[in-house]
C-alpha cells in the first residue's frame, strides 16, 4: 500500500527511480542535483536496489555511459542541472535518433555567468531541441509520479526515445512536502520490465549508429521527429492509467480557474503554486484571471493548449530563461507561433522572472497580470519585460 | 603472473582464424595500417565481442548506412567517449547478468579509437574508464595525426612532421613537441594490461590483442598504424614502414603485465632513424641537425624503456 511521508522532493525522486528497479546510474556531482543521486548511492550500497552505480569522470562520460548502458538493454537513470547539462550538450542529441530511453532529472538551475546555483529553467531551455521527451513538475508528488511515468513511456516500445522529468533547483528539489510514496506491488503494477527491441548482443550483431550520408540524414531526422511527435499518445495513455490506477491525473496542459477568465497566466514548474495563490487573489477583487500550466513541453501540445487557451484575450507568459537578443522568451515564441493569425486568438506578454533564484511572488504575478492588461490597450515597444529587475 | 593466461593459447602462422569479423568492401584507402590492424585484432577477439568505436577513419570507412563491414556488435556514439560508452554496456551487462535478464557468458567489450580520440580528446574519459576498473579492452589505432579531418596534428604526431596544422615554413620545423607517451599514462593507472603493437608484426599484433581481452579489468593496446594518405608513403611501403619503426627504435614492442616492463623485440642491432624518415613526405624538410636530433632522442627513450623492463 501506498504510504503518505513528508520527505525532501530529491529523496521522493530517488525513491521512485529505486522502485523503478532501475539497472544502472552513471552520474556525476553537481548542485542542485545531489541529493538525488547520493540517495541512489546509499540505496543501492544498503543493497535496497540491485544496480550499478558508476562513478564516472563528468556529465559527458555520464551521458556517454548511459547511451552504451541502454544499448545494452539495461533501464538507465542519470540526473542533472546547470553547467553540467551543458557539459552533456553534445552527447543529449545522440540517443533520440538512436531511440535509447535513457531517463533524467532534470534539476533546473541557472547558467553561467556570472556563476549562480539557483533556480531557474536557462539550462533546459539551452537545450530545447535535443529531442527528448520533457516534462515539468510542479510538487513533490508530481516529481515522484512523473518519474514513474518517465520509464514507463520511454520505455514503451511505440516511442523508445529519452525522456526528462525537469524539477527546479532548491525551491522544488529540497523542500519536504507531503508525498504519498507508491508500494513496490504497486509500482510494478504500472511499471513492466524493460525489453528493448534490439540490443548489443554478440548472438544477433547489428550496427548501431551508422554514418548518415546525404541521401539517409534527412530521413533519420525526419524518422526521429515523427517518433516524438507520435509518443503524446503513448504520454497520455501512461497518465491515465495512472490516474486509474492510483487516482491522480496529470494533463500535458493543466488548467486553474481557467474556464471563464478573460486573461490568463502561463507557467511551468514549480512556480505555478504561487501563481495558483495569485490568481485566487486576483479573482477576489473581481477579476477574471486564470491559469495555464505547461506539463509536457516537447512534444509541444499544441491542441491541448489552444483549447485550455478558450476564449481568454490576454496571455501572460512566464518564461523562467531571457534569451539574450531573442524577440521574447522561449515559452513566449512558442505560444507566439501557435496562435500566429489563428482567429480570435489571444493578445500575447511575455514575462522573464525568476532569474538565478530570484522570488517571484504572489505580487510579481499581480503586476504581470496587470501589465499585460495595460500592455493589450496598448502595444509595448518590445514584446516582453524582465520582472523585478533593481534600476540601480 | 595473470591466472587467465594460463588458457591462453598462442596464435601461429597455422592456427589463423579464417573467419573475417571486419567484412572486406570497406572503404578504407590502399594501404590504410589501421584497417589491417583492426582486421587482425578482430581475428585474435572472434565473435563474441561487442565493438564501440569512436569517431574518425575507422567508423567513416565501415559503416556507410545502409552498409555495414561488422560482423560483430558495433556502436558508435561520438568522438571523444568510447571508453565511457563501453563502461555504460560492461556495467549493464554485469548487472543484467546478476538479475538473470542476460546469458552469463563473458562478452568481450572492445573500444576502439585513433590517436587524436585517445591521446588529445577522449584523454580523461578513458582515464575515468580505467580508474573505475571495468572489464575492457581500448585499442588506440595511431596514425600519428587527425586523418579524417585533413591530416591534422594530435598530440601523438610525432617531432618533426609536416601536418596541415603543422606546416613547417621559416619559423618552424612542423610539429614541434615530442610524440605524448599515451602507453606511459595507461601504466600509470596500474591496469592490469599495457602493450604496443604493429601490424608488421601481426602474430605479435593477434596475441596481445587475446591477452588485453582475456586479462580481468581495463588493458590498453597502442597500435601503430601507418597511413599512406596522411604520411605521403607509398601504400604498398605500409608494412615495410610498420617494420622499420621497430627496427629503429622508434616505436619499440613491449607489454606492460602488473606494471612490469617487458621487451616484446629487442633490438640489438637498430637501423639509423633515417631509414625508417625517408619515403615518407611529412618528414622529406628535415635537415641532419634535426634528424640528429630525432636519433638522439630515440635512443634515450628506447634505452628508458630497456632500464625499465630490466628494473621490473
Amino acid at each position: 500500500m501506498a504510504k503518505r511521508v513528508g520527505i525532501e522532493v530529491s529523496i521522493a525522486l530517488a525513491e521512485a527511480v529505486k522502485l523503478a528497479n532501475v539497472d544502472v546510474i552513471p552520474a556525476y556531482p553537481i548542485t542542485p542535483q545531489t541529493h538525488i543521486v547520493e540517495h541512489l548511492s546509499e540505496v543501492i550500497a544498503n543493497g535496497e536496489v540491485d544496480a550499478e552505480f558508476v562513478l564516472v569522470e563528468s556529465e559527458h562520460g555520464a551521458m556517454s555511459c548511459c547511451c552504451g548502458s541502454s544499448a545494452a538493454g539495461a533501464r538507465t537513470f542519470t540526473s542533472s542541472s546547470a553547467q553540467g547539462l551543458l557539459l552533456m550538450s553534445e552527447i543529449l542529441f545522440i540517443p533520440g535518433p538512436m531511440r535509447f530511453p535513457i531517463v533524467m532529472a532534470v534539476v533546473n538551475r541557472a547558467l553561467s555567468a556570472p556563476i549562480s546555483i539557483w533556480n531557474d529553467h536557462q539550462d533546459i531551455m539551452s537545450q530545447r531541441d535535443i529531442g527528448w521527451i520533457q516534462t515539468f513538475a510542479d510538487t513533490g508528488q508530481e516529481a515522484f509520479d512523473l518519474m514513474l511515468h518517465a520509464f514507463r513511456v520511454a520505455e514503451d516500445r511505440r516511442v523508445s526515445l529519452p525522456m526528462i522529468v525537469n524539477i527546479d533547483g532548491f525551491t522544488l528539489s529540497h523542500v519536504v512536502e507531503a508525498v504519498e510514496l507508491l508500494s513496490q506491488e504497486e509500482v510494478d503494477q504500472y511499471l513492466p520490465p524493460f525489453k528493448p527491441r534490439y540490443r548489443l548482443d554478440p548472438k544477433k550483431p547489428i550496427t548501431m549508429g551508422p554514418v548518415g550520408i546525404p541521401e539517409i540524414y534527412s530521413e533519420a531526422k525526419v524518422a526521429h521527429n515523427e517518433a516524438l511527435k507520435a509518443s503524446k499518445k503513448v504520454i497520455l495513455q501512461g497518465w491515465k492509467e495512472f490516474a486509474d490506477l492510483f487516482g491522480r491525473q496529470y494533463n500535458p496542459i493543466e488548467t486553474y480557474r481557467s474556464e471563464d477568465a478573460e486573461i490568463l497566466l502561463v507557467t511551468m514548474g514549480s512556480i505555478s503554486e504561487t501563481a495558483m495563490t495569485a490568481i485566487d487573489t486576483m479573482r477576489d477583487k473581481g477579476q477574471k484571471a486564470g491559469l495555464i500550466k505547461i506539463r509536457l513541453w516537447r512534444p509541444f501540445p499544441g491542441p491541448e493548449f489552444r483549447k485550455a487557451a478558450g476564449k481568454a484575450k490576454i496571455l501572460a507568459v512566464v518564461d523562467r530563461c531571457l534569451a539574450p537578443g531573442a524577440i521574447c522568451g522561449p515559452v513566449g515564441a512558442e505560444l507566439r507561433s501557435l496562435f500566429y493569425k489563428v482567429p480570435g486568438a489571444p493578445k500575447i506578454f511575455n514575462f522573464i522572472a525568476g532569474l538565478g533564484g530570484r522570488d517571484v511572488t504572489v505580487e510579481r504575478f499581480e503586476e504581470m497580470i496587470d501589465k499585460a492588461t495595460a500592455f493589450a490597450k496598448k502595444r509595448p515597444k518590445e514584446l516582453y519585460e524582465v520582472i523585478g529587475v533593481r534600476e540601480k | 603472473m595473470i591466472p587467465e593466461f594460463e588458457k591462453f593459447k598462442r596464435f601461429k602462422a597455422k592456427n589463423l582464424p579464417k573467419e573475417e569479423l571486419l567484412a572486406p568492401g570497406h572503404r578504407a584507402c590502399q594501404g590504410c595500417g589501421e584497417v589491417l590492424a583492426l582486421r587482425m585484432a578482430m581475428k585474435a577477439l572472434g565473435k563474441n565481442v561487442i565493438v564501440c568505436m569512436a569517431t574518425g577513419c575507422m567508423e567513416i570507412i565501415t559503416t556507410p548506412y545502409p552498409q555495414t563491414a561488422w560482423e560483430v556488435p558495433w556502436i558508435h556514439i561520438a568522438f571523444e567517449n568510447p571508453a565511457s560508452v563501453a563502461s555504460g554496456i560492461e556495467s549493464a551487462m554485469k548487472v543484467l547478468r546478476r538479475k538473470g535478464k542476460i546469458s552469463k557468458k563473458h562478452v568481450d567489450i572492445l573500444a576502439v579509437g585513433g590517436d587524436g580520440a585517445t591521446s588529445d580528446i577522449g584523454l580523461g574519459w578513458i582515464s575515468g574508464a580505467f580508474e573505475r576498473g571495468h572489464d575492457f579492452t581500448y585499442i588506440c589505432l595511431d596514425n600519428e595525426a587527425y586523418m579524417n579531418t585533413g591530416v591534422q596534428r594530435s598530440s601523438c604526431t610525432p617531432y618533426g612532421a609536416m601536418t596541415t596544422t603543422s606546416p613547417p615554413g621559416k619559423k618552424s620545423i612542423g610539429q614541434v613537441t615530442w610524440k605524448k607517451n599515451v602507453p606511459g599514462i595507461a601504466v600509470a593507472h596500474n591496469i592490469p594490461y599495457v602493450a604496443t603493437a604493429s601490424p608488421a608484426y601481426f602474430l605479435d599484433l593477434m596475441n596481445k590483442v587475446k591477452k588485453a581481452a582475456l586479462v580481468k579489468g581495463p588493458a590498453y593496446i597502442h597500435i601503430y598504424s601507418p597511413c599512406p594518405t596522411g604520411w605521403g608513403s607509398a601504400p604498398e611501403r605500409s608494412i615495410e614502414f610498420a617494420k622499420l619503426v621497430v627496427e629503429t627504435k622508434v616505436f619499440p614492442l613491449y607489454e606492460v603485465i602488473e606494471g612490469r616492463y617487458t621487451m616484446s623485440r629487442k633490438i640489438s642491432k637498430p637501423k639509423p632513424v633515417q631509414e625508417y624518415l625517408k619515403g615518407q613526405r611529412r618528414f622529406r624538410h628535415l635537415d641532419e641537425e634535426h634528424i640528429v636530433y630525432i636519433q638522439q632522442r630515440v635512443n634515450a627513450d628506447y634505452e628508458k624503456l630497456v632500464r625499465l623492463s630490466e628494473m621490473t
